[in-house]
């Protein structure tokens, strides 16, 4: 008897938790590089309280989609020392127990930035929301899931392509664009306070939905590709 | 087939050359834009080929994914029928938003599922991927054509080179995505690019009206189409505007059926490359 999907995606979640919590790879280049970002901005736009506010939105968010694109980049990179992807792929385990695996387990890395960095542009760009805070962690949420649920696609399909660093951010940012329009807009709506963001949680969450039905159903296609 | 060929490239050089004259002399000056209107007649029907090109990628692809098993195809074949009954019955039950006729909802929905099944009646198994690589490469040159013939027009137009629009914003992340998509297929090393390359097309295909939505929130500044929509046009600039989608059509399906061919003698080329250095192993250096 095989085990169940979710009982096979903890085990897998587990041992990356606890491969990255032993290493410290993807977290560390991936707080080094956000905290880079953030404070190459600050010097590139002057960060004055009121004009900060508008465009705080924006830059929080580029600074985690790039930095989640190298947490992105290096989960499956573990998988093919020593083959281990070969030996996913001959087991009868459901691929989609692997993918929920390594989804939730770079939700985790890249919520773990976000509650890390997002003190840092408090401090650096004076922040203050005006609107319903409670909102900014709901557009977390929903947002980091919508990178990671693409972006752990994505890197699986770059893994049989020649530079495979660089393929990622080319095949997730064209796909990623109204999510990040959504971030950055409810973002930005909540810390102004002057309108709504309810539309765009909305449409984060329906963003959501549909893609990780597309991951989870093409997921075993892509990976068989060999 | 072969001979089909010179013929079509001799019609539709003809018929360009028409169009042009049409665009250029035969069709009345614009009232208030002037001669720089007559740039409508290359953007429009680019336009509408980019996008009929990009529809026939997404078919294929989905051609493609589901012909790997012949399962999912009898089930995507009841689901590709299933959709456009469904768009039937919606078209003539549902309420329409203003300016939209039913008959035209009902035929565009037969028109999409006949057209699957045409693809997959006459391109079976690698072909309809070749045709996917074919189409997606066409389409993205068509709609460079219209994302630089845009804003040429605007400038004098509007005084502004580009700006933020729903129908700008999408056509331009839609030729984001399409050219993701070749750089793809060009960077990709192993023999199961298809499979990749069709997924995304299917991604890209479900980001579309996500696109669309998200920024249709801002104000909308291109103007409403004037065909099918409410606006009036001339019959005379309607009739230059059809010729030249005739022509741009015809010069589409002119290169696609070229580069069709090329790709298929590509793969044939590599195919009997890799049997001959199977079969002389020992003539390798």
């Amino acid at each position: 008897m095989t085990p169940s999907t979710s009982s096979l995606a903890a085990v897998t979640l587990k041992k990356d938790l606890r491969l990255e919590w032993r290493s410290k790879d993807a977290i560390n280049a991936m707080l080094f590089f956000a905290l880079l970002v953030v404070v190459i901005f600050s010097f590139s736009f002057d960060p004055t309280a009121e004009e900060s506010r508008e465009i705080a939105g924006g830059l929080i968010w580029v600074a985690f989609l790039f930095a989640a694109v190298v947490a992105l980049n290096q989960t499956w990179a573990r998988e093919l020392r020593n083959d281990v992807l070969d030996a996913y792929r001959v087991s009868p385990a459901p691929p989609n127990s692997l993918f929920l695996a390594k989804v939730l387990g770079n939700f985790i890395f890249v919520s773990v930035l976000e509650l890390v960095m997002a003190p840092l542009f408090i401090v650096f760009y004076n922040l203050r929301a005006l609107g319903p805070s409670y909102q900014l962690l709901l557009v977390g949420a929903l947002g980091t899931w919508a990178l990671v649920v693409n972006g752990t696609f994505f890197a699986a399909m770059s893994l049989r392509t020649r530079s495979r660093e660089v393929m990622l951010p080319l095949l997730l940012f064209p796909i990623s664009i109204p999510a990040i329009l959504a971030m950055v807009q409810a973002t930005r709506n909540i810390l102004t306070g002057e309108a709504s963001a309810q539309f765009w949680i909305v449409l984060l969450g329906a963003y959501d939905v549909v893609f990780t039905i597309a991951c989870l159903l093409l997921f075993e296609t892509i990976l068989q590709a060999e | 087939m072969k001979r089909l060929f010179p013929i079509f490239a001799i019609l539709t050089a003809a018929l360009l050359s028409y169009a042009l004259y049409a665009a250029l002399v035969g069709a009345p000056t614009e009232q208030t834009m002037g001669e720089v209107q007559r740039i409508f007649y290359y953007h429009v029907p680019s336009a509408w080929t980019a996008f009929l090109l990009f529809a026939i990628n997404f078919l294929a692809s989905i051609q493609y994914l589901v012909g790997m098993n012949p399962k999912a195809t009898r089930v995507a074949n009841w689901i590709a029928g299933a959709i456009a009954v469904a768009t039937v019955l919606a078209a003539y039950l549902l309420p329409l938003p203003e300016g939209v006729r039913p008959s035209a909802v009902a035929t565009s929905g037969i028109a999409v599922v006949g057209l699957y099944f045409l693809i997959q009646r006459f391109f079976p198994e690698q072909k309809v991927d070749v045709l996917a690589v074919t189409t997606a490469e066409v389409g993205v040159v068509f709609c460079t054509i219209v994302l630089i013939t845009g804003p040429l027009w605007a400038r004098p137009v509007w005084g502004i080179w580009w700006t933020w629009d729903v129908r700008l914003t999408s056509t331009l992340v839609l030729w984001l995505i399409y050219v993701s998509y070749i750089m793809l297929r060009r960077f990709s090393s192993s023999s199961q690019t298809p499979v990749l390359a069709a997924a995304l097309a299917v991604f890209g295909a479900l980001d579309v009206p996500l696109v669309y939505f998200s920024i249709w929130i801002f104000r909308t500044q291109h103007p409403q189409p004037v065909v099918g929509g409410g606006g009036s046009i001339d019959p005379r600039m309607l009739h230059t505007l059809l010729i030249n989608w005739l022509a741009f059509m015809c010069f589409a399906i002119l290169v696609c059926w070229s580069r069709y061919r090329l790709e298929v003698l590509t793969r044939d080329a590599e195919e009997t490359a890799a049997l001959e250095a199977m079969l002389e192993p020992r003539s390798l250096p």
